[in-house]
């Protein structure tokens, strides 16, 4: 529909470049290869520098952890940022735009118990309740609740595999990549959460007002991610 | 000593109070220039009364009981105090009605920044005039207040609230996977939304329209290329969108309006267009507003209603945000 009299030019405020959330960890060598493959220089934050902010073709790269992405990226301190799924799923009340899964860090959300034991049903059947340590509450509660069953969610912060050795719980909610910890630890997965990987996410106002610059940059990311 | 205040509540002091009055002031000036008189209501309502309004109870967080044991609660807007005002104190009277205010609500928020549990709403409502020149009106008045506050580069998005259930409508999709549909949309979960989508039985063409329709955002063009995605379907969802910008144009506020083809507002009440006002400043929105045709219905009076709200103290922070960048450029 054409409507005469008005410019179509595009609302899009420059400025300065687009402010990208890049996640340390587990995450970081997959997002700075995924950033060389569309052109943004990413040499410098894979020295031995300590800097936290550096500026890449087009972008300023802003390296932080993976949980704090969905922090600066809702208070559009970066415009849009690179986290896992695992992030976003607990820290689901940030509003952020979820755009795009650029498929690399996979890894899964599972529910794990102890080689050949039996104590998380008999938890459940027995004392009404699972005892469950994760880093994730928010996701572990949700998914008991979704699942119609009760379990007490206890939050650690270290390694949750120790929990169900010493006692703590009868169980742990936790990301797993290759399960070579867990079965180190004599866990072994019983059901799984959910399926994670990188996503691009980005903050409601940029993704209104620079509009242009985003989806071009994500139009690069799908394109480079699903080489 | 020093004694606590309830998390999301903040004391003002007369600094920041100047800065507020005077912006307070200026808001009020825009409004009262477009006829739109100030009304103030009961901080405090009957509960029965605000979910009349939204049967979800999304409105009131804080609740408690008077001395007659009946259920009061905080107000969390003021378009349903004002829907309840019309209907019954301007019973008998002929619309149109034009109303401002600027008033405190109450939301169960997690506090950060300009987000607090207490905070100011400065807005309209325009009540009995319908779309689409009634929405131009509501965007104009917003445009000029906008002004009046100094937010010079400040956009407002316009979508339509109805455009992409009618869509899913269009297109058969029933149900189940309609509801998870919209949710993953609310949720603002593109990633969700393909995944969804891409499970339905429908040609590949229509599959497309659903999944670049929730992007398509900025000027006029926006409309086009919508056309071209979808024919029909989109055609007819797009029709009440395209109505409304031509008024736009016609009233000269076009320029600062962004159309939005992804907008779809959480909030229970809403019809037809809905409105964002965004600051390249801030990543908060600075408030929202749109059509809520039926609202007035439920309070007895049915009268087609248009109207925004600005958060205060988030238009107050991208002031001083907008000042310190003009500053250091």
């Amino acid at each position: 529909m054409r409507l005469d009299g008005v410019s179509g030019a595009t609302r899009a405020r420059p400025d300065g470049p687009l402010k990208l959330a890049v996640p340390q960890g587990a995450l970081f060598e997959g997002t700075l290869d995924l950033l060389d493959r569309i052109g943004a220089e990413t040499e410098g934050l894979r020295g031995e520098s300590r800097a936290l902010v550096f500026a890449a073709e087009g972008l300023v790269l802003v390296t932080m952890r993976p949980s704090d992405v969905p922090t600066y990226v809702e208070a559009g301190a970066a415009d849009v940022g690179i986290t896992g799924k695992d992030v976003l799923l607990e820290q689901r009340d940030r509003a952020v735009y979820e755009l795009l899964d650029l498929r690399y860090g996979a890894c899964r959300m599972v529910l794990a118990g102890r080689k050949e034991d039996e104590s998380l049903g008999e938890a459940e059947r027995r004392l009404g309740a699972m005892r469950i340590a994760t880093k994730y509450p928010r996701t572990a509660e949700r998914y008991f609740l979704q699942t119609g069953r009760q379990a007490e969610v206890i939050e650690v912060k270290g390694s949750v595999e120790l929990a169900p050795i010493v006692g703590l719980a009868d169980g742990i909610v936790d990301l797993v990549d290759t399960g070579r910890t867990l079965a180190e630890n004599e866990l072994e997965v019983r059901e799984e959460i959910a399926r994670c990987t990188a996503r691009l996410v980005a903050n409601r106002v940029a993704h209104k007002l620079r509009a242009a610059e985003v989806d071009a940059l994500a139009e690069r990311l799908r394109e480079a991610s699903s080489r | 000593m020093t004694h606590r205040i309830p998390p999301g509540t903040r004391d003002i002091l007369p600094d920041e109070m100047r800065e507020l009055r005077r912006l307070q002031a200026g808001l009020a000036e825009a409004f009262e220039r477009f006829g739109y008189g100030e009304v103030a209501t009961p901080t405090i309502e009957y509960h029965d009364v605000l979910a009349r309004g939204d049967a979800r109870g999304a409105p009131a967080a804080y609740r408690f009981f008077d001395e007659a044991g009946e259920l009061l609660a905080m107000r969390s807007d003021m378009t349903i105090p004002i829907a309840r005002l019309v209907a019954t104190r301007f019973a008998g009277a002929k619309p149109p009605f034009r109303f401002s205010y600027i008033g405190n609500a109450y939301r169960a928020v997690r506090p950060q920044r300009g987000q607090m549990r207490e905070f100011t709403q400065a807005g309209v409502e325009l009540i009995g005039a319908e779309a689409p020149e009634g929405t131009a009106e509501v965007v104009e008045v917003l445009s000029a207040a906008l002004d009046a506050a100094g937010l010079t580069r400040a956009v407002i998005g316009l979508g339509d609230a109805d455009l992409y259930r009618q869509l899913l409508d269009e297109l058969g999709v029933a149900d189940d996977r309609r509801r998870r549909i919209l949710e993953v949309f609310a949720a603002h979960d593109l990633v969700g939304l393909e995944a969804e989508v891409g499970e339905l039985e429908i040609e590949a063409g229509e599959r497309e329209t659903l999944l670049r329709l929730p992007s398509l955002r900025g000027g006029p063009e926006v409309l086009d290329r919508a056309h071209e995605l979808g024919g029909r379907a989109v055609e007819r969802a797009t029709h009440r969108l395209a109505s409304t910008y031509r008024a736009l144009v016609g009233r000269g506020v076009a320029e600062r309006v962004s159309l939005d083809l992804g907008l779809l507002r959480d909030l229970g009440y809403y019809t037809g267009a809905i409105l964002e006002v965004y600051d390249p400043a801030l990543g908060h929105l600075l408030g929202g507003g749109g059509r809520y045709d039926e609202l007035m219905g439920r309070f007895g009076r049915p009268l087609p209603a248009a109207g925004f709200a600005l958060y205060l103290e988030r238009v107050h922070i991208a002031q001083a945000e907008e000042e310190r960048l003009g500053a250091d450029s």
